[in-house]
């Protein structure tokens, strides 16, 4: 298949991928009702009140929120490969998930009033600069040093976080405990209005900037030769990720593999260029995160935190296309 | 127009450059030759702004190095790097089409002029067969022509070269140095390039600069400056001049 086609095919998969998971759930509704009930605001319908329901308070809201973290944890993961020109990091592995729900455990414990976008956006961003100031030296970010560096931050906020878990009361300590598990089983259309915006700035920023990661990709020296601030302009991206990051995990807790998988599955299927690698990369994401989420609720009883599905449906994936043509794309 | 005046470099308290002032003359091709860790990179990356030197200064095209950003730097110059290790396989056309980044707006896109740019100089540099392929699977030649090609598609007035022969195989280092000089001639462009052949430097050159533990020990017309007595100085070899028909080249004496 041609680069073309398949760039389309991933531009358009959310739109099918949504159509598939309203069908699926404790109670299958039809494509047909489905029609009907999506049409409905505009004409008469004769369903039962819980069909629409469902659809409406309970799967749309939740294949919304699937698809934005999906797109914010893809996102962010194609901006932090790119401007630590280094393929094996994302949200996650750098820390930035892990502050992210530093500052959901600290608004839920300690701060009820604010909003817990706030502190997970500033502890995120916090744990970004924290991996980058302790991986930086001589003017470079070793690929190895970033990843340790993003081990120990990491390591460092995922124990802040079980101290305030021993700290809390019980009642407190289920609603932490689940968050972080990764789920999105809480979600309804507040989390959608509560997330949906910052997580759109954040993609909108680096889907704007998505040229100019080609340039910082070349390394500090050669992306200020071609007329790159680089420390601003890096700044820039890190300050869009952590944005949509910790959005998503502020609903949705942690959820590993989308942002280190899915840009590499979009570089080797449509090319490195990230001009089409930030909106695909988003796409897929929105998609490969719906999809999870679905098998997530339906395949046993009851449901399983959508992270072990991401894991398990990713990790396969990964190396089966990294052994058919992955020498080429990531290459260190 | 490259102007330097009395530069001084230190590097974690250590001197790397001391007393350098040179011109580099639009239309000409600059060599600067010296030893290894004679100072030729640092000179180099102090012109890309890389560097803040601690004393003299340095005007591009009659503009003051450190009042330039970054973004109107690149506007006036440009950098072939020395060794070039890419994380992301992207097509030569892409590579190229990076030199325009300067040139569009913070958030913007490349647009039609641009892409015409990059298909014009694919085709002066004749790699229009490469144009779609991964620049990690061509070869070191190739990749030199492509990074030249990122270089013109600034559209700078200066071009600073780090060891564009390095790793090329010996037509490709004559190709490369030929295409420079016609390119600093046809385009009225300043090169100024370090290399380590003297003998490229007495084909090539218009104008060398012999550099020595971080000083400038001579510099001027080719056949003036490549002299058995200065090669004896800085490299601590004994050469004669030996002709090979018109030209002039050095010759190790005791091999």
């Amino acid at each position: 298949m041609s680069r073309t086609w398949l760039r389309w095919l991933l531009l358009l998969s959310p739109l099918p991928a949504a159509l598939t998971a309203l069908q699926f759930g404790a109670y299958p509704i039809s494509p047909g009702e489905i029609g009907l009930i999506l049409w409905g605001p505009f004409g008469g319908v004769e369903l039962p009140d819980h069909i629409i329901n469902i659809l409406w308070q309970v799967r749309l809201p939740r294949i919304f929120l699937a698809m934005l973290v999906g797109m914010a944890l893809s996102a962010s993961g194609t901006a932090l490969q790119a401007i630590f020109r280094n393929p094996l990091v994302d949200a996650f592995i750098l820390g930035l998930s892990a502050g992210a729900a530093l500052g959901c455990a600290l608004s839920v414990a300690f701060w009820p009033g604010l909003p817990i976008q706030v502190t997970a956006f500033l502890c995120s961003l916090l744990a970004a600069f924290l991996t980058f100031t302790l991986a930086h030296t001589r003017g470079e970010v070793p690929i190895l040093s970033l990843i340790l560096a993003g081990v120990i931050v990491s390591a460092f906020f995922s124990a802040l976080v079980s101290m305030i878990k021993f700290l809390v009361d019980p009642h407190k300590l289920a609603s932490i405990v689940f968050w972080l598990m990764g789920s999105l089983s809480l979600a309804d259309w507040l989390a959608v209005r509560q997330a949906g915006p910052w997580i759109g700035l954040g993609c909108f920023l680096i889907w704007l900037g998505r040229w100019r990661l080609n340039a910082l990709s070349m390394g500090d020296v050669e992306a200020k030769a071609l007329g790159i601030e680089v420390s601003r302009e890096r700044g820039l991206f890190l300050l869009a990720a952590a944005l949509s990051v910790a959005s998503a995990v502020s609903v949705s807790g942690i959820i590993g593999w989308v942002g280190l998988m899915v840009p590499h599955v979009v570089r080797m299927l449509a090319g490195p260029d990230h001009r089409w690698v930030v909106p695909l990369s988003m796409t897929l994401g929105a998609t490969f995160l719906v999809l999870s989420d679905t098998v997530a609720r339906t395949f046993t009883g009851g449901e399983i935190p959508v992270g072990i599905i991401t894991t398990l449906a990713g990790a396969p994936f990964f190396i089966f296309l990294l052994k058919q043509r992955g020498q080429e794309s990531w290459r260190t | 127009m490259i102007e330097v005046e009395n530069l001084r470099l230190r590097l974690n308290g250590q001197p790397v450059l001391e007393r350098v002032s040179l011109t580099a003359r639009p239309g000409s091709v600059t060599v600067l030759l010296g030893p290894n860790g004679s100072g030729k990179t640092s000179l180099l990356l102090c012109l890309c702004a890389h560097y803040r030197p601690s004393q003299g200064e340095i005007r591009l095209c009659q503009q003051s190095l450190p009042s330039l950003s970054y973004r109107s730097l690149a506007r006036l110059l440009a950098v072939v790097p020395q060794d070039h290790n890419p994380v992301f396989p992207y097509q030569v056309r892409e590579v190229i089409l990076l030199g325009r980044i300067s040139r569009v707006g913070f958030f913007s896109q490349p647009t039609g002029r641009d892409y015409e740019l990059v298909e014009d100089i694919l085709a002066l540099l004749q790699i229009q067969h490469l144009a779609d392929k991964p620049y990690t699977r061509i070869s070191g030649g190739e990749r030199q022509l492509v990074l030249i090609g990122r270089c013109l598609a600034q559209e700078p007035q200066v071009l600073l070269l780090d060891e564009p022969t390095n790793h090329l195989d010996f037509k490709n280092q004559y190709a490369i140095l030929k295409l420079i000089k016609e390119l600093a001639r046809q385009r009225n462009l300043t090169f100024l390039m370090t290399l380590h052949d003297p003998n490229m430097a007495l084909l090539f050159a218009d104008h060398v600069i012999l550099l020595a533990e971080g000083r400038i020990v001579s510099q001027g017309h080719p056949l003036e400056v490549i002299t058995p007595e200065n090669m004896a100085a800085i490299y601590h070899l004994d050469v004669e001049m030996v002709a090979a028909g018109p030209r002039r080249l050095v010759c190790p004496k005791n091999i």
